[in-house]
């Protein structure tokens, strides 16, 4: 490997870094769009969760009306800048797009969302008609992908929307979690700074809603409120020496690295605990910036990860190697992570076991546990009336609305950690939802 | 917000778009489902004589990879019944009031003209299109082209619509013909309301090489059909302009559009409203989507508030050529930062026009130009495959203007080819013998 040097300054950072989906320029912007078949009932459009009018957009592009493109995109999907550069487009619209069935190079759909979004978002143009004031007044928690999406709708419905964030920037996990070679924070962050001028929604960071009283003084202040939480931070695994330096839950680290860059430190020995993907994220950035070795260790085979095959493969292009069939049972070290203990795996039906005297030890000084992240039932225990399934996701009605209770809720909170465009999609209906429910 | 409706001679719609005469306007059916997808008007399949149409009836021209930038066909006008089109136009009326729904009609004799021009007024038309365009079928019959080829037949035929019409008339024009303006003026004098220009163009699409027969083929022969499609539209912008510069009648302007910017075009130059037929077949009734919102977020962004006040903004442009500034000087330039090296503008100009360009020794691949050789005729600037990449700067300082008809005037011009004031004399060209270098 070595593949990286270590970044030690914002420019090393950003080489490391490289966006893998740069923006456009307009001669790539018009040729590619002069590629789409403008196909009816489009395939493309249906594999979207936002369903953007994709062969419209397009159209729009190619005939020199990038604002009317930007108006049509944004209809749909109030992320449609970043969705244009984070979305997994090879799993959903690219991955549908007519001409992947000729093996001809299907349309970059993301690309192309993303130069007709960044020209409205740089001119600050007015694509949207609110509706006149109604005299309501919806409260959200969390500024992510559901909650401003639903901020969005709300405003243009006539709401009064005040948002509370917990930290001090909005975007929730697209700012803090999304691996910086997808999308750079000013970027995310141009984008917030004009929805929220645009729409004129209030928005309150560094201010958690976290006790019973801070939810009261909402349900009495608003006519409704919104649950834009997301997920909690990685859960524990419960081994021995999990509590060692450096041994560290992704989202926690990815946050950091999205904050603070190449100040961070990343170990020179990396193992990776995890197959989904963010497992592929934490790999391929400890790899950017620069471990010398980045192992993926898995408890059963390849096939069977939860990480889309693209995201493996840019993990494997910047030199991580899979470990697959192996469960962690211990972090060995002293003060600091020196290694971990392997058993081995075998799947015996529809069971994983773990082989007898199969253990061995990989020494290494960083450990990065993705394994999932926990749920805010903590938070959710607080408000009366709100059902959670099995898996701690809340439980909503086909409004959003949650139970019979004044709250709605949409994203990560409820589908169990999904994509951007997932949360943008269910917040902006559980706007919709909240519009009905005031309105009825 | 910008007011996209439209008057044309009286015929109001609620937007400039409308269907052309021909098979998106077949039945009721499609006209319906056309309105319903924002479309503002339908000229009707051309209602007429008996027909009997041929199967096997179209052909396409694609330019590599791009599918149908022309279109051919050989089929006649309406093959259904009178009564069944007329019963849908009625029928459509009561379901769309304010949309406008365009009678085409292509028959024979006066007593024909009367008969069918009172059965559609009382179907609930609008206004009525006289079909005299059709380039193929009908005109062996002495309909259609054959028709509009002859201005004073052309100019009776209008007359005897309007004895009876009390609805507005629009007269179709076809472009195989000399000088458009000619049919144009016949329609006028004929008492016409408005003309709507291009029919199609008398084409051969191709020809099948391993059988020897053009297309489209019908049972191993073929006949000339009309040409339609993004490949006329520099054909229709042209004739259109001749007929706003010299006829003092609206014009719905036809012929290869198929976005918002073809339908600008089309009013700059003086139309009044489009009508679209090929990218309707290609596309469907879906690609008003884009239209509407392209020519809304135009008139916002030039501050047009509704379609007259850009009606013929181009015209004053278009002048004939002896009145053009022969002082204007334009030569090309290339951006570095942008030229990938492709060197099409060098061999354009090298082989052909004026040796301008020259390629640099054992440096990068961008060529250079010889301002001295460059004559701005634009050519390298078309091949360029990249935007914006060779632009044409330009070098006079703008202060004089003179033209070759005011030379012509001066007694300043040229009368010999080696007269001094001759415009090539002294223009720098290769030895003949260089080429053998090369
Ligand atoms: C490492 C990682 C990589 C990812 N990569 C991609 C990717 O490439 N592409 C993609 O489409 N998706 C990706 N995702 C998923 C995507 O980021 C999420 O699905 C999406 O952000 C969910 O949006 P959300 O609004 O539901 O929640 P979040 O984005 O988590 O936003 C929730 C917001 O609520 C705030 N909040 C929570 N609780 C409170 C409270 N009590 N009071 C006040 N504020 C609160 C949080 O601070 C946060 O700002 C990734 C996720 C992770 C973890
Ligand atoms: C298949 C076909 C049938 C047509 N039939 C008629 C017709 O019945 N009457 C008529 O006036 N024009 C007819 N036209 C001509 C169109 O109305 C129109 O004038 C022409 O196609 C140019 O427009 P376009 O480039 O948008 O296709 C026909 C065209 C096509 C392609
Ligand atoms: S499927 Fe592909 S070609 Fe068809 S409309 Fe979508 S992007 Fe264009
Ligand atoms: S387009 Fe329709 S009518 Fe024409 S040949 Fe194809 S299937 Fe038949
Ligand atoms: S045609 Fe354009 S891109 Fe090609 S060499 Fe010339 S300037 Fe460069």
């Amino acid at each position: 490997m070595g593949e990286f040097k270590r970044p030690e300054t914002e420019q090393e950072f950003a080489d490391n870094f490289s966006q893998i989906k740069p923006l456009m320029n307009e001669t790539e912007a018009y040729y590619e769009s002069s590629r789409c078949l403008f196909c009816y009932d489009a395939p493309c459009q249906k594999a979207c969760p936002t369903a953007i009018d994709i062969p419209l957009f397009i159209r729009q592009i190619n005939s020199g009306d990038v604002t009317g493109s930007a108006e049509t995109i944004y209809a749909s999907n109030y992320f449609g800048n970043a969705c244009g550069k984070v979305c997994p487009t090879e799993v959903l619209c690219e991955g549908a797009c007519v001409y992947n069935e000729q093996n001809v190079k299907p349309i970059e759909i993301g690309r192309l969302q993303n130069f007709a979004t960044k020209q409205a978002i740089e001119e600050n143009k007015n694509l949207f008609s609110l509706a006149p004031e109604n005299g309501k007044k919806i409260a959200i928690v969390g500024a992510g992908p559901a909650g401003v999406s639903c901020a969005c709708e709300l405003r243009a419905l006539g709401y009064e929307v005040d948002i509370f964030e917990a930290k001090a920037k909005p975007s929730g996990l697209t700012v803090h979690g999304v691996a910086p070679y997808k999308i750079e924070n000013e970027e995310v962050l141009d984008e917030m700074e004009y929805l929220e001028k645009q729409f004129g929604y209030r928005v309150t960071y560094n201010s958690p809603i976290n006790s019973e009283e801070d939810l009261r003084k909402l349900e009495e202040g608003y006519d409704a409120i919104f649950l834009g939480i997301g997920l909690g931070n990685t859960s524990v695994l419960g081994l021995p020496g999990e509590d060692l330096d450096n041994c560290v839950g992704a989202t926690e680290l990815i946050e950091e690295l999205r904050m603070n860059h190449h100040q961070i430190k990343i170990g020179n020995k990396v193992v990776v605990l995890g197959g989904g993907n963010t497992a592929m994220d934490a790999a391929s950035e400890s790899a950017r910036m620069g471990a010398e070795s980045v192992i993926l260790s898995y408890r059963r085979g390849p096939e069977e990860m939860g990480a889309y095959d693209f995201e493996y493969d840019l993990a494997k292009g910047v030199g991580a190697q899979g470990l697959f069939n192996v469960q962690p049972v211990e972090i060995l070290g002293n003060g600091g992570v020196e290694g971990v203990r392997f058993t081995r795996t075998e799947v015996v039906g529809n069971e994983l076991r773990e082989i007898p005297g199969s253990e061995f030890e990989i020494q290494c000084d960083m450990v990065i546990k993705a394994t999932g992240q926990l749920k805010q039932k903590d938070f959710l225990n607080m408000i009366a009336g709100v059902e959670m399934d099995d898996g701690g996701r809340i439980s909503i009605d086909s409004s959003g609305r949650i139970g019979s209770t004044k709250y709605f809720a949409g994203g990560d909170a409820v589908n169990g950690g999904a994509e951007v465009v997932n949360a943008a999609a269910e917040g902006k209906e559980a706007a919709q939802g909240i519009h009905q429910y005031l309105m009825e | 917000m910008p007011d996209l409706s439209s008057n044309l001679a009286g015929i109001k719609s609620p937007n400039p778009f409308w269907l052309a005469s021909a098979p998106p306007t077949n039945s009721g059916y499609q006209v319906m489902k056309a309105f319903d997808a924002g479309w503002g008007g339908a000229v009707w399949k051309t209602l007429g004589v008996p027909v009997v149409n041929v199967s096997s009836r179209y052909g396409g021209v694609n330019y590599r990879d791009s599918r149908l930038v022309g279109l051919n066909n050989i089929e006649l006008i309406t093959d259904r019944p009178l009564k069944d089109n007329l019963e849908e136009i009625e029928e459509v009326k009561k379901h769309f009031p304010d949309h406008a729904v365009i009678a085409s009609l292509m028959v024979e004799t006066r007593e024909e003209w009367h008969q069918i021009v009172k059965d559609v007024e009382n179907a609930g038309s609008d206004g009525i299109e006289l079909n005299f365009g059709c380039p193929h079928g009908m005109c062996e019959r002495g309909m259609g082209s054959a028709v509009g080829q002859e201005p004073k037949v052309l100019k009776t035929i209008v007359e005897w619509v309007k004895e009876v019409a009390s609805i507005p008339v629009i007269v179709k024009l076809t472009p195989n013909i000399s000088d458009i303006v000619e049919p144009a003026r016949a329609a006028k004098e004929g008492n016409g309301d408005a003309i709507s220009l291009i029919n199609t163009i008398q084409s051969l699409v191709g020809v099948d090489i391993d059988n020897f027969v053009p297309y489209p083929v019908v049972d191993g022969e073929s006949t000339n059909g009309g040409y339609c499609g993004p490949a006329v539209k520099p054909i229709a912008l042209n004739m259109v302009k001749n007929c706003a510069q010299n006829v003092d009648l609206p014009i719905s302007g036809i012929g290869g559009i198929e976005n918002w910017r073809d339908a600008v075009e089309y009013f700059l130059l003086g139309a009044t409203n489009v009508q679209v037929c090929t990218a309707v077949m290609h596309f469907g009734f879906g690609i008003i989507r884009e239209m509407l919102p392209g020519l809304e977020n135009y008139m916002k962004e030039k501050g047009f508030s509704n379609l007259e006040e850009m009606k013929g903004k181009a015209l004053d442009n278009v002048k004939t050529w002896e009145n053009l500034n022969l002082k204007y000087k334009v030569v090309a330039e290339i951006d570095e930062e942008k030229c990938v090296g492709c060197q099409l503008c060098y061999i354009a100009c090298e082989d052909g026009a004026h040796q301008a360009i020259r390629l640099k020794e054992n440096e990068n691949r961008v060529p250079e130009i010889i301002e001295e050789n460059c004559v701005g005729c634009n050519l390298c600037s078309i091949v360029c495959p990249i935007e914006d990449c060779i632009t044409m700067e330009r070098r006079d300082d703008g202060s004089e203007n003179l033209t070759w008809a005011q030379r012509t005037d001066a007694n300043d011009i040229p009368t010999t080819f080696n007269d001094e004031k001759a415009g090539g004399i002294g223009h720098w060209v290769p030895k003949p013998t260089d080429a053998l270098r090369k």
